[in-house]
């Protein structure tokens, strides 16, 4: 959690589109402008809404950079001119948004992350659906693989995380009447994304999510739990592979292991039938903050369980094998070859979030 | 079994919507604005709903105010038709004769959970709200979580206090819907607070966000219940389903799942497949185990069926559970290397599930 000299981050979190995430940011940054301090607009998205065009009233806005990419204009966030201007405060809309290549960081967390240690606060905005670890869910529940995600030490960074909370039907009656999109663009929207429960579940994702980054921010002594001896610590061990359900696996795995206050590392075995994508799946671990280690050994299972067992692992997270049609012919999978192998340890057998209907 | 077989709604369910939804025809929308402690902006929130609602042509009328020096609250008060409480031995009642009288599309009541006046014809204000929705008219209103009858043991256990008035559960669970009103402690209110008073504003915080993240599950539940076919739950809320045997270390496990369904803010199931030829050992560590079930507060149900693991993924699927915990299987030697053992059926039958298998002694885990 934060440094002192560091500057403090404030996540606005909603669950879609037109909750009203960007009039609550700029509600605070007037806030704070009125409370004396010095305030600037470092990125915001007008989405052509009037009330909160309004709301930026009085407020300065540091002038967008314009970057040439494939002989198109394209404007972001001028995070150099925000650092020479040094304010108090910055208000940085959409917070998992992907830069245009030729732009200083891929990401706008990363700029976030320049003005924070610049000592700069910043209010942010998000959804839930860009949470890493929630990726799978999501896809699940709207039908759509969200790109732009912000990986989960990204928003533990933040000083706080806020609720910015809107009944679903409420949100569905603003688009119908062009509040959000305009017209044209909203039956789209109501087509697709919008539909009544999945923004229910969506929400809910977004009220526990909260609710989790409230609590661990009470700090270890006040988690209210029905147990209070203390738990020795988990450690939870990833099993890596080329399969391309690894990277559902690794979220899993990193958010269980988060709530679980558990450390967490991922291991991947060789020779592996494709070198190539076990790397990138042990890249992706890394990325979300999961040290990595490669082991040799031709039998898969028991490499996996002795390195467990030599590192006092108390929980290996597995994915499930795919079905097969007859399946006890051929080989075993290694999935349930480290359940029989590691009947000493918590073996947890991920399967995909992909609900039949 | 075919999965879109064990989708299928619960019968019992389905009747349970359909009974709500013909208490809820013709009755008044009823939207509740739930925050944390005073000074969050609830009551800013829903009047200024309110006067959004007017301006689009709807019959507004406020039934309840609430002191406030806000110049904000007082300034949208100064727009809206205000239907005085009236006022006994110095204490508001809403006129829920004078609202009937008027008959408004909308009526705003700040301050859900106070009581009536001696005399009045219900001791308490939510109960003037239902006679309201009962004709027809739809209330927006405002509650902080203190008064929420259910949590407010555990509210008195973070704040060291109780208050007198108090709503039930059930009664918010009718709203249509439900809307948190959050902001974090030092954005409340001007005076500035510290330590003591900063956590158990974040533990309360914590509380109304979980209690409207269960109202709006709840709804989400019947709602897919309601649309029969497409009764698939969606896992925002993790389910823990812990299956007991007299061979594993059910209470181990019993023990890491209410953890775990504690940090997920989740929901703690406990089954036992019933199996006959038990000695009396084993009849004792099952009672023994399922008697901590109900002590750490877990939903407990013992099940008969001829095939167990059917049986739990059924029930499982039922519950929208994301998580399953049994022990590792027994099975030792040669002929489980041709058969799956129950462990490895119910690893590769559960479909979107996660299955933690634990180990029968408790090792050094």
């Amino acid at each position: 959690m934060p440094d002192r000299g560091k500057g403090k981050l404030r996540i606005l979190l909603g669950y879609a589109a037109g909750v009203g995430k960007t009039y609550r940011m700029l509600e605070e940054a007037q806030h704070a402008k009125s409370a004396g301090r010095d305030v600037v607009i470092g990125y915001f998205e007008p989405h052509g809404r009037k009330d909160t065009i309004e709301k930026t009233e009085g407020l300065e806005v540091v002038p967008r950079r314009k970057i040439d990419y494939r002989g198109c204009e394209f404007e972001e966030m001028d995070t150099d001119a925000i650092l020479l201007r040094k304010p108090q405060v910055c208000a940085v809309d959409e917070f998992p948004h992907t830069n245009i290549p030729g732009s200083p960081r891929v990401k706008r967390w990363e700029d976030v992350m320049v003005l924070i240690d610049a000592g700069i606060d910043v209010l942010t905005t998000m959804n839930i659906q860009h949470l890493e670890s929630l990726n799978d869910q999501i896809r699940d529940i709207t039908g759509i693989a969200v790109r732009e995600t912000i990986p989960d030490w990204v928003m533990k960074q933040a000083e706080e995380v806020v609720l910015v909370d809107l009944p679903p039907r409420a949100l569905l009656n603003r688009l119908q009447r062009g509040v959000i999109y305009g017209t044209e663009k909203a039956q789209r929207a109501l087509d697709n994304f919008f539909k009544e429960p999945a923004l229910a579940a969506l929400r809910e994702m977004a009220l526990r999510q909260t609710a989790h980054e409230v609590e661990i921010r009470q700090g270890e002594e006040n988690v209210r739990s029905h147990h209070s001896e203390p738990e020795a610590r988990e450690r939870i061990l990833i099993h890596v592979t080329e399969s391309p359900a690894s990277t559902g696996l690794i979220r899993r795995g990193r958010r269980v292991a988060d709530y679980l206050k558990a450390d967490c590392f991922a291991v991947g075995v060789t020779p592996s039938a494709d070198p190539v994508a076990l790397e990138q799946h042990l890249e992706f671990a890394r990325k979300l903050h999961i040290e990595t280690r490669v082991l040799e050994g031709h039998n898969a299972a028991k490499t996996l369980v002795d390195f467990a067992r030599r590192n006092s692992v108390t929980q290996i997270f597995l994915s499930k094998p795919p079905k097969r049609r007859f399946p006890f012919l051929g080989p075993r999978s290694v999935a349930m070859d480290v359940v029989r192998l590691a009947k000493d340890r918590q073996v947890t057998v991920v399967a995909e979030r992909r609900p039949s209907i | 079994m075919a999965d879109s077989e064990r989708r299928r709604p619960d019968p019992d369910r389905l009747l349970k919507q359909v009974e709500a939804q013909e208490r809820n025809t013709g009755r008044g929308h009823l939207k509740i604005f739930l925050g944390y402690a005073s000074g969050v902006g609830k009551s800013l929130r829903m009047l200024d709903e309110g006067r959004r609602r007017k301006l689009r042509g709807q019959d507004v009328v406020v039934a309840a105010t609430q002191a406030s020096t806000s110049p904000e609250v007082r300034k949208i008060l100064e727009s809206m038709e205000v239907i005085p409480p009236r006022i006994v031995n110095g204490v508001p009642a809403i006129d829920v004769a004078a609202l009937l009288d008027r008959h408004p599309g909308l009526c705003l009541i700040d301050g859900l959970a106070y009581n009536n006046p001696p005399g009045s014809k219900h001791p308490h204000r939510w109960q003037d709200v239902e006679e309201l929705r009962a004709a027809g008219i739809a209330v927006v209103t405002s509650i902080n979580i203190q008064y929420i009858a259910e949590r407010q043991r555990e509210i008195e256990a973070v704040r060291g206090k109780s208050v007198s008035d108090s709503v039930p559960e059930a009664f918010i669970q009718t709203a249509d819907e439900i809307e948190v009103v959050d902001a974090t402690p030092e954005y409340c209110a001007a005076r500035s607070i510290e330590g003591d008073q900063q956590r158990q504003l974040s533990e309360l915080r914590e509380i109304a966000l979980v209690l409207a993240a269960d109202v709006v599950d709840r709804q989400l539940e019947q709602y897919l219940h309601h649309q029969g076919s497409g009764a698939q739950l969606y896992g925002a809320h993790e389910r823990i389903l812990v299956c007991v045997t007299p061979r594993s270390s059910a209470r181990e496990m019993i023990r890491r799942a209410r953890r775990g369904a504690d940090r997920f803010h989740g929901d703690l199931y406990v089954v036992y497949v019933e199996q006959d030829n038990l000695n009396e050992g084993d009849q004792r560590l099952i009672r023994e185990n399922l008697d901590y079930a109900h002590e750490v507060k877990a939903r407990v149900e013992l099940l008969t069926a001829d095939d167990p693991i059917e049986a739990i993924l059924d029930f499982a699927t039922q519950h929208g559970i994301t998580q399953i915990f049994v022990g590792h299987s027994n099975q030792t030697g040669w002929t489980s290397r041709l058969r799956a053992n129950p462990v490895e059926r119910l690893v590769m039958e559960a479909d979107g599930i996660d299955v933690r298998i634990f180990p029968n002694e408790t090792v050094d885990a």
